[in-house]
């Protein structure tokens, strides 16, 4: 639907054990993006009762608010944040179609993901250049 | 044969044997981990208890399938998508039968952990819970005692392993000579299975 042009951005789901990470980075990747305030970012961070760690109901809620047809990519810090997004993936009806975790560095993957989705890139697109941001050395 | 009742009274005693241990979970995570894993089981198979009661489901792949969505939504630590992976693969590997052999079980319990290695990529000897779970499905012909025997054994054996997976794992060397968490309440959830049966 040529129409929808530009309109249907690719979503973005922040993942940490933390909800001041997550919040954080979601800030910091859409500032960093020339603050990119149209494309759909949403942290999920912590459990609901605001402590470390991860929630599956938070996730689902991430996902769903920053779906708008385009796709969601996830991204994710680590240990039970990566696995709870495999499980919901593998449950099957927990996330919106087309959603998937990207294997990228959570801070710098997801400055790349919200720089590439402003652009109007699909789903493939945002997940390789998140993907990429692991090639990026330092020293 | 196993009936839903039996599937049940498994998450019933599984939840009173993490009650009962959740001190000693948490502090076996003290040093090789994040000093979560009892709290964290509890709320969880407390959720499974209270949904089973909730809900009341009627087959044994139905009581499994929701024991694990609860796991995974409500633990908040990686043990939630482990068990909750377990859970919900073997009783979806059940079916919709309202009775189910031993044979059939050990058989769908070897789909869960098989789905559980693939979902956290450890192999056995990497001190995780399945060093605990491949001798219970292992032994698990031979019974639910044997299979609780195996597990417990299983989890004692993860003391000198050096850890290759999970937060532990960052500690390197200095995982040795800790039992594991994983492995640990994975043999509570085997043994509970002989409570279930009555044995």
């Amino acid at each position: 639907m040529s129409d929808d042009k530009g309109e249907r951005l690719v979503g973005i789901v922040l993942v940490s054990h933390s909800a001041q990470v997550a919040a954080s980075v979601a800030e910091l990747a859409r500032g960093l993006a020339g603050g990119a305030t149209a494309v759909p970012v949403a942290p999920a961070g912590g459990t609901e009762g605001g402590e470390l760690g991860t929630s599956a109901e938070l996730i689902a809620a991430a996902a769903a608010s920053v779906d708008r047809g385009a796709g969601v990519a996830v991204l994710t810090d680590l240990g039970s944040a990566v696995l709870t997004v495999k499980a919901l993936l593998a449950e099957g009806d927990e996330l919106p179609d087309n959603t998937r975790l990207v294997d990228a560095p959570f801070v710098e993957g997801a400055v790349a993901a919200v720089v590439t989705a402003a652009a109007g890139a699909d789903l493939a697109a945002v997940e390789a250049a998140a993907s990429e941001a692991y090639t990026y050395r330092k020293v | 044969m196993l009936d839903a009742a039996f599937f049940r009274r498994w998450m019933t005693a599984t939840a009173a044997s993490v009650d009962r241990e959740a001190e000693r979970l948490t502090a076996l995570d003290s040093p090789i981990g994040d000093a979560d894993h009892g709290s964290n089981l509890q709320r969880g198979f407390h959720a499974v208890t209270a949904e089973l009661e909730k809900e009341d489901p009627q087959t044994p792949g139905a009581v499994l399938t929701l024991a694990g969505r609860h796991l995974i939504s409500t633990v908040g630590g990686a043990s939630g998508p482990l068990y909750g992976t377990l859970l919900r693969r073997t009783g979806k590997a059940l079916g919709d039968a309202g009775e189910v052999s031993e044979a059939e079980f050990a058989q769908a319990l070897r789909a869960g952990v098989d789905a559980v290695m693939t979902l956290g990529g450890a192999a056995p000897g990497d001190k995780t819970m399945i060093d605990s779970l491949v001798p219970a499905v292992d032994a698990l012909s031979d019974g639910f005692t044997a299979a609780r025997a195996a597990a417990e054994e299983g989890a004692l054996a993860t003391t000198p392993l050096q850890a290759r997976k999970g937060r532990a794992s960052y500690l390197g060397e200095r995982s040795i000579g800790h039992q594991d968490p994983g492995a640990t309440s994975s043999a509570l959830l085997i043994a509970a299975l002989t409570e279930a049966a009555g044995e």
